[in-house]
């Protein structure tokens, strides 16, 4: 059976880690390529690696922290934030990433999903959408909205609609980000996870919202996400990767386990 | 020096990093020439049947195997390099090297578990329960976890060419393989200590007897 994978999140801007991670007399910190492998070690499914700061002319400094972790660690590694072509995807991927994951890009330019998935295969192309609740509209059916832009622009588009259409342009994943529950540490939006997971072939990476491990639990059962992103969790708690799993493998939920 | 065929069909450098990793001496290369006296031979990939095996034909890559598999060296097929040791793929109804019986089917699209359907492609951690012993599982027997990315699956017509097997939806052939030629659906390179484990075993092997 498959497994449910459990992948931490590194937000990195200017090749630091902007989230401070409570690994106990470790001087290294605020590096991310330190931090990478510590994840790996732990048992860390997949890393991505988010750098909402990248542009062309900065994204050298992520996609150095991509090689050099890609040198070390032997699990899929994922980068986003500001990819805007297909030289953009292919510089990642290029630099050791499995898979690059766009997002505004995307809802501007609907086509460089097809072009990402045809050039790299789908397997490569990751979808990110952020997610605000609406309630029900006419152009909201399902009562959620996709946000661009860090959540900062509304678009009027409707989430699921959205998420359908990515899927049959090729994207060969979603990453589920709802705004709402972001930082809120209350746990993931259950509803929304299921609706967009229930409805769709590809799967879905829940993000937002984690404080708990039993957050995890409903998400990967209630929720029926793929996966779960996990960042301040990781970061600020004492939780490890292990620990977290052992939690879920107790509960019946599939986990590797090392 | 170990071999790394590289036809274009997907980013392999993952597979290079994995070999430098442990400290393999190791070459990749499309060119059949710079290959044929290579130690061992490694053919990952990604991508589509069709294209791949038609650049394989092309670039006489597919004699290098086949005249590398006679020669009695150690030989691994990665993912699409392990579907196209079969006879006939059902993607793009493309016929395979030949070198084991059987055909890659896709899997069916109906598949449940707990009533949910599965989504396809298979991607993520799965179990890999080994089935007959191979050099390949030194360290690692009885079963491990590996990643896998894909679409279809090997089904060979032998049973005892079957070294693994995997649930998804259905029992799948995740490992194969029979003499100096194994493979694997999944990607070691990507699939943490058990996957180093698997490549590191497989450069110590000597293509006969077990490590």
């Amino acid at each position: 059976m498959l497994s449910k994978r459990i992948i931490p999140c590194l937000d990195v801007r200017e090749g630091r880690l902007t989230k401070g991670i409570g690994f106990k007399n470790n001087q290294d910190i605020g590096d991310p390529v330190a931090a990478a492998c510590q994840y790996y070690q732990g048992g860390a499914d997949e890393i991505v690696f988010y750098d909402i700061t990248a542009s062309a002319e900065k994204r050298g400094i992520l996609i150095d922290v991509v090689k050099r972790v890609a040198e070390r660690i032997f699990i899929p590694l994922s980068v986003g934030g500001g990819i805007r072509s297909l030289e953009d995807m292919r510089t990642v991927i290029g630099a050791g990433a499995e898979k690059v994951s766009i997002n505004t890009e995307a809802v501007l330019n609907p086509a460089l999903v097809e072009t990402g998935a045809r050039a790299f295969g789908s397997q490569c192309l990751v979808l990110g959408m952020d997610v605000k609740r609406t309630g029900r509209t006419i152009e909201t059916p399902s009562g959620y909205e996709v946000v661009i832009h860090g959540g900062r622009t509304c678009t009027g588009r409707d989430a699921l609609a959205w998420a359908k259409e990515a899927a049959d342009r090729g994207a060969g994943e979603i990453c589920l980000n709802s705004i709402d529950a972001d930082g809120t540490r209350e746990g993931y939006d259950l509803e929304l996870t299921w609706m967009i997971s229930s409805r769709v072939s590809i799967p879905v990476i829940a993000s937002g919202g984690a404080g708990r491990p039993e957050h995890l639990a409903s998400v990967l059962t209630e929720g029926g996400a793929d996966a779960a992103l996990v960042a301040s969790l990781f970061h600020y708690k004492s939780h490890t990767i292990s620990g977290l799993k052992n939690f879920l493998h107790e509960r019946g939920i599939p986990v590797r386990l090392l | 020096m170990i071999g790394v065929i590289d036809y274009g069909a997907g980013n392999i450098t993952s597979v290079s990093r994995a070999l430098s990793h442990l400290g393999r001496a190791h070459r990749v290369s499309g060119k059949p020439e710079e290959l044929a006296s290579s130690t061992h031979l490694i053919f990952p990939g990604v991508g589509a049947a069709g294209s791949a095996m038609a650049t394989i034909r092309e670039t006489g890559l597919a004699d290098l195997i086949g005249d590398f598999v006679s020669s009695g060296r150690p030989t691994l097929g990665i993912c699409l390099g392990c579907q196209i040791v079969l006879a006939a793929s059902e993607e793009d109804d493309t016929p395979g090297l030949d070198l084991f019986p059987g055909i890659v089917k896709r899997f069916p699209g109906d598949m449940k578990t707990q009533a949910r359907p599965l989504k396809i492609p298979h991607m993520g951690w799965n179990r890999v329960v080994f089935t007959r012993p191979s050099p390949l599982f030194a360290g690692i027997y009885p079963a491990g976890e590996f990643y896998f990315v894909h679409s279809y699956y090997p089904l060979p017509a032998e049973e005892d060419l079957v070294l693994g097997r995997t649930e998804y939806g259905i029992s799948f052939c995740s490992v194969l393989g029979r003499g100096n030629l194994l493979a694997v659906q999944f990607h070691p390179e990507k699939s943490g200590p058990a996957g180093l484990k698997l490549l590191d075993n497989f450069c110590r092997w000597d293509g006969k007897d077990a490590l």
